[in-house]
């Protein structure tokens, strides 16, 4: 007979793996990424492709260097660059969409020690990088090519004068018929992707909830109308940030009621700099901030465990 | 009794040879008999080579106060008397029994007579029984707590948690009369409110039987839990039966609660009725390298190779060969080993199950710590393993509470990057038990 292997318990294991769950999360951001393509044209797939394309290859190059085990197959770094694309504007330059995601992927995740050991979301602080040093890519936002709007602005820009006069329609906001990046625009693409991570067990459906529960209740607070409270909720990066980058595993606290904190957090901080910050936009700052206070309310939060003594 | 329960992890059930009947099988060739075959003390041989045993002759005698005596299964003749590694480590002296075919039992074999409460521990002593849920603890050190006058509530052990075990399911549907019994004498000797039985809502037929042969004590009640894992972790059987809450270092009894596994109690009950002690075990024998999962009784001491080829032999290679069952079950070096006193399954993985499912880094997903039944955080003792200096080291498991852990796998087993967290624990504990040692 050959060798038994000898191994610690358990010796059985879920079928689930990290493979598969970024997998999901990629599944679950397709829709998103098609509605972006019929939105905004060809060019959006474009820079799908650079910012994956240079996501991986950066972590390949990058594990190869510095000889670590190869990583790439456990697609996270594929994760990481489709949601940077999401989260730009279609017409952004190609060279630029490019620096973000090695960006995103060298910095933010690889010099940290890799998966899981980033403190701040990739995709996230990728999105803030493009944002700061090339001001016109994410700021404002592609008009949609398939329909003529008359106004170049955001509804959020239309928003900061607190007027809801000459915005998309509702139902054009629900079907992603304005300006904005080229994942945040499609309501329905986004949450078809989050009930589908929510079937599979990938995420917990309270974030996405929590946060956009919040930006509705708080702008209905302080603007008391149902109507631009509504906007808040459709208008910018709220969704999709919400549903694909307040879920991130290894950003947010690893306690459920940490997580529900971590949102509700995330939403009282969007409302903040939407009405009263300088930038029309505060989804991605408020999940950088909330991922630095992260480590906090996951020790604020952890469980007593059954016959712990103090 | 609407409460919160604890133990969500679902894990395969697996029960392929529930409802089968166990075959006993024929007397073996040889035995091997380990002094040491429960937690504590080993025995001292009491034989010497050539000595002619029946079966139930003492061939080892408990030393000290945590310990329990070991006794021939066979009839035959001491082959010789050797070291022993255990499959988890330990040495200790093993008896090798030669047997004549006969199975003749020992003459002097006579049901014991009990009238105290003294002498009824003694006779659970002298029987050699330990938990046989596996945990292999000498059942009578844990009555002595009755001595004290402090246990309340007993509760019986019919979880079976583990996967493809269906030795427990097999006692109480099969003896559930000896389990009648053994509950009752237990109830005469300790002066408890209450016998709670906790079975895992899997096995309807066990919860129906053990309500019929109860039916009328309203001081025994049937409890059906979950049936997710881990039920049968008494910390955890403790908190869903009775709410109580065994606190760091305690014991069982510090609740006022004495638990027994059901096989334990049917085993003792048969005890004090023939007087013949722990020599043989109803084993499940399953897995995916299993050709004919079923029960078998077989005499302590046979090797697992032997019974695997009495049921029938292999379905594919076996790559892993354990003791017990899949989540905490103990895999072992070579089928050559031994049954003992508390193994309750032998499960043989084929080479696709037993290949290591492929590590990432952990992904900070929350898995292990929801399913962590305790409430621990696994990450933080993988965290704090990575720390270099020792005394921080030590501070930081502390403080994560490394000493709750009950080493059940749940967290290990969801983990979805595979991370070795229950082998990580382990390894956190001896580190931990070190320095506390060189202090
Ligand atoms: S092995 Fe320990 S840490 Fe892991 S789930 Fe069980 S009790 Fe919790
Ligand atoms: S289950 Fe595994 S990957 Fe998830 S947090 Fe726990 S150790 Fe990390």
């Amino acid at each position: 007979m050959n060798k038994l292997v000898v191994s610690s318990s358990p010796h059985i294991r879920t079928d689930s793996t990290t493979r598969r769950i970024m997998l999901d999360v990629l599944i679950a951001l397709l829709p998103t990424a098609v509605a972006g393509t019929v939105i905004f044209g060809i060019k959006a797939l474009w820079v799908m492709l650079v910012c994956v394309g240079f996501s991986v290859l950066s972590e390949f190059l990058f594990n190869l260097i510095t000889k670590h085990t190869q990583t790439v197959g456990d697609l996270s770094a594929a994760v990481t660059g489709l949601i940077l694309a999401l989260n730009l504007r279609a017409d952004a330059p190609l060279w630029q969409c490019a620096v973000g995601a090695v960006f995103a992927i060298i910095v933010v995740k690889c010099l940290f020690g890799g998966l899981g050991c980033n403190f701040a979301n990739p995709a996230v602080t990728g999105r803030i990088f493009i944002m700061i040093c090339f001001a016109t890519t994410v700021g404002g936002g592609m008009m949609p090519t398939v329909v003529d709007l008359a106004s170049s602005a955001t509804p959020l820009e239309i928003m900061k004068g607190d007027t809801v006069n000459g915005l998309p329609s509702l139902p054009d906001m629900m079907l992603g018929l304005r300006g904005g990046a080229i994942g945040e625009v499609c309501a329905i693409a986004i949450l078809l992707g989050f009930a589908y991570l929510v079937y599979r067990g990938v995420i917990h459906f309270e974030t996405p909830l929590i946060f956009i529960g919040t930006v509705f209740v708080l702008s209905l607070i302080i603007s008391s109308d149902l109507t631009l409270s509504l906007y808040h909720v459709f208008s910018g990066g709220l969704l999709f940030g919400a549903v694909f980058m307040a879920t991130d595993y290894v950003t947010t606290p690893i306690t459920r009621s940490g997580k529900m904190i971590f949102a509700f957090g995330c939403g009282l901080i969007t409302v903040l700099i939407r009405f009263f910050g300088t930038y029309p936009e505060g989804v991605s700052f408020s999940i950088l901030l909330m991922n630095i206070l992260s480590p906090y309310i996951e020790k604020w939060t952890a469980k007593k465990p059954l016959g712990g003594k103090k | 009794m609407p409460r919160f329960m604890l133990g969500t992890t679902r894990v395969p059930h697996r029960k392929n040879t529930a409802g089968i009947q166990a075959v006993r099988i024929p007397a073996p060739a040889t035995v091997t008999l380990p002094m040491s075959q429960h937690i504590g003390a080993p025995a001292e041989p009491t034989v010497k080579v050539g000595d002619a045993v029946y079966v139930g002759t003492k061939v080892g005698e408990a030393q000290g106060f945590v310990s329990s005596p070991v006794y021939s299964s066979v009839s035959g003749k001491v082959k010789k008397i050797e070291p022993y590694l255990s499959s988890n480590g330990r040495s200790c002296h093993a008896v090798v029994i030669e047997s004549d075919g006969q199975m003749t039992p020992d003459p002097s074999i006579a049901p014991p007579v009990i009238t105290t409460l003294d002498e009824f521990i003694c006779a659970v002593r002298e029987s050699g029984v330990v938990g046989l849920g596996g945990a292999g603890f000498p059942t009578a050190v844990k009555l002595e707590a009755e001595k004290k006058g402090i246990i309340k509530k007993i509760i019986i052990n019919g979880a079976e948690c583990e996967p493809y075990i269906t030795s427990d399911t097999l006692t109480m549907t099969v003896d559930s009369a000896y389990v009648k019994k053994g509950v009752e004498t237990l109830m005469s000797f300790i002066s408890a409110d209450e016998t709670v039985i906790g079975i895992e809502s899997n096995k309807p037929r066990c919860i129906d039987e053990m309500r019929r042969v109860f039916e009328g004590n309203g001081k025994v009640r049937v409890e059906a839990l979950p049936s997710t894992y881990p039920q049968g972790a008494e910390k955890i059987l403790i908190y869903n039966t009775t709410g109580r809450v065994v606190s760091e270092g305690g014991l069982p009894s510090d609740v006022g609660c004495l638990v027994m596994n059901v096989t334990t109690v049917a085993f003792i009950a048969k005890y004090l009725e023939t007087g013949m002690p722990l020599v043989e075990k109803c084993i499940t024998v399953d897995g995916s390298a299993i050709k004919n999962p079923m029960n078998v009784i077989a005499p302590i001491g046979t090797s697992i190779e032997e019974i695997i080829q009495f049921t029938g032999g292999y379905r594919a290679d076996p790559a892993k060969v354990l003791y017990g069952g899949p989540m905490m079950g103990v895999a072992v070096y070579s089928t050559d080993y031994p049954i003992m006193k508390n193994t309750n399954a032998i499960v043989a993985l084929s080479e696709k199950e037993a290949k290591p499912k492929e590590q990432h880094n952990c992904i900070h997903c929350g898995r292990c710590v929801s399913a962590c039944p305790i409430g621990l955080n696994p990450t933080l003792f993988a965290r704090a393993m990575k720390v270099g200096d020792s005394s921080e080291r030590a501070d930081r498991l502390t403080e994560a509470k490394i000493g709750l852990c009950i080493e059940c796998g749940c967290c290990s087993f969801v983990c979805p990057s595979a991370r070795p967290l229950v082998e990580t624990n382990r390894l956190a504990k001896a580190d931990l038990r070190n320095q506390q040692a060189k202090k």
